[in-house]
């Protein structure tokens, strides 16, 4: 079953998402525990929960897929801190600003995915093979492109294929060496770990394909 | 800055953002032992109290002195600062952004010579580049500082720094307000004196003899003024 990516369908995403981030908090933590300063699974949870608690106290349902979007970027940026509340801020407040719709068409998926790389890259001023958040969003960016030109893929497929390329990168980053972030001050130390904020951007990712029930 | 009366407040405010409450509220102390009159915020700390940074926070306070009618210039500590500060000024609407700076600069000495440079009346950019600690207040004449320009008459002088630590960043403050409320180009041993940054690069300390030069309709109050206050010691010991 696919559904339409309509305001429902964000909703959901947004709360699998908390599900997800709380599932997976003790991996993620851990991860960061490797190469950064190890608060960022605790963080993301801390800043998913608050984002489902204005969820429930919406007295107005959302009309538009960007204005759950933008709920959860100043909600993040508020709670999460860090680089990661400031990068995840942007990204969700970038993607909502072209989002602006009740339904997500194939293009707009892809548009959607885009502004959030936009934002990651705006904000944390990385590039590809930094062994940062940007590895995860960048191949789903250009998966879901390549996808959206062939045709017969529903707009909710890209996102099953995007989900597969962030994964993908989130592993990607396990031989890099990080140039940029926290876990830059490691050096030569951070090869042979996997990139925290690649690994929940993936799951950002995942969790949106699978709130369409296709991933 | 030479239209900026004595009488005149600054009309741009430091906003200090840092991952800890307690240094962002000491740095300011510091920047406003040597600016008394500039609008100074420091925004620390995550929303419970704890390590870290709140855009929230940062905004608000860009608000509020946006709202004073004030420009702000933003200095920060850490890369995720840096990151929070500008996601703040991008949450604003575009005429109030326009008059924000975020700059990454040596944030002690950068809030530091910011605030100098706010106090004796410098524009939104001037003060953004004093707290990069990249320019001086004013831009220093052209050619080398040894050779008097020719027509305006230089006055100069020498003196003797008396206080033993020099032309720290207390004293240094003090001479470039002090030249900034004079109608003259001052210099100290060639450098800029409205340049707090400047003059601290002199590394002049106690015993050394400086040279005072100006030029300009004041340029022999200012000299007079400046020698006074070395001679002084700038009351330390």
């Amino acid at each position: 079953m696919t559904v339409v990516l309509d305001v429902d369908w964000a909703i959901a995403w947004v709360r699998l998402t908390a599900v997800e981030v709380a599932a997976r908090r003790d991996e993620l933590v851990e991860l960061d525990r490797q190469i950064g300063d190890g608060d960022h699974g605790e963080n993301l949870d801390r800043g998913f929960r608050a984002v489902v608690a204005r969820l429930d106290a919406l007295e107005e349902p959302p009309t538009t897929v960007g204005e759950v979007l933008r709920l959860v970027a100043t909600t993040v940026m508020s709670t999460v801190g860090g680089a990661a509340g400031a990068l995840y801020g942007t990204a969700y407040l970038s993607a909502s600003r072209v989002t602006a719709v009740p339904v997500l068409d194939s293009s707009g998926t892809v548009g959607l995915l885009e502004a959030a790389l936009d934002g990651v890259v705006r904000r944390g001023k990385a590039r590809v093979g930094e062994k940062t958040m940007v590895d995860a969003w960048s191949p789903a960016v250009e998966a879901a492109r390549r996808a959206a030109g062939r045709a017969g893929l529903r707009p909710a497929e890209l996102l099953v294929v995007a989900a597969e390329a962030a994964e993908a990168g989130a592993v990607a980053t396990d031989p890099l060496m990080a140039t940029k972030g926290r876990a830059s001050y490691l050096g030569e130390r951070s090869r042979g770990h996997r990139d925290p904020g690649a690994v929940s951007s993936a799951l950002i990712v995942r969790a949106a394909a699978s709130a369409a029930g296709v991933g | 800055m030479s239209d900026t009366g004595p009488g005149r407040a600054p009309d741009v405010a430091l906003v200090l953002v840092t991952h800890s409450a307690t240094l962002a509220r000491g740095c300011a102390e510091v920047a406003e032992q040597m600016a008394p009159d500039v609008r100074i915020l420091a925004v620390g700390g995550n929303p419970d109290g704890g390590i870290g940074t709140d855009t929230e926070a940062v905004r608000a306070a860009l608000v509020q002195v946006i709202a004073e009618g004030l420009g702000a210039v933003v200095l920060t500590d850490l890369g995720s600062a840096v990151m929070a500060a500008e996601l703040a000024v991008e949450l604003l609407a575009p005429a109030a952004a326009a008059r924000v700076r975020v700059v990454d600069g040596p944030f002690v000495e950068g809030a530091v010579a910011a605030a100098v440079a706010a106090q004796i009346g410098a524009a939104l950019d001037e003060v953004a580049e004093a707290a990069r600690g990249l320019a001086a207040v004013a831009p220093p004449p052209d050619g080398p500082a040894s050779s008097p320009p020719d027509g305006p008459a230089v006055h100069s002088a020498a003196v003797t720094l008396r206080n033993p630590l020099g032309l720290h960043a207390r004293p240094a403050a003090v001479l470039a307000r002090m030249v900034a409320g004079f109608d003259a180009e001052v210099r100290v041993n060639g450098v800029n004196a409205a340049s707090m940054l400047e003059l601290m690069k002199l590394g002049a300390s106690g015993g050394r003899e400086l040279t005072v030069t100006a030029t300009g309709p004041a340029a022999e109050q200012a000299v007079g003024a400046v020698v006074a206050a070395i001679s002084a010691g700038f009351g330390e010991a």
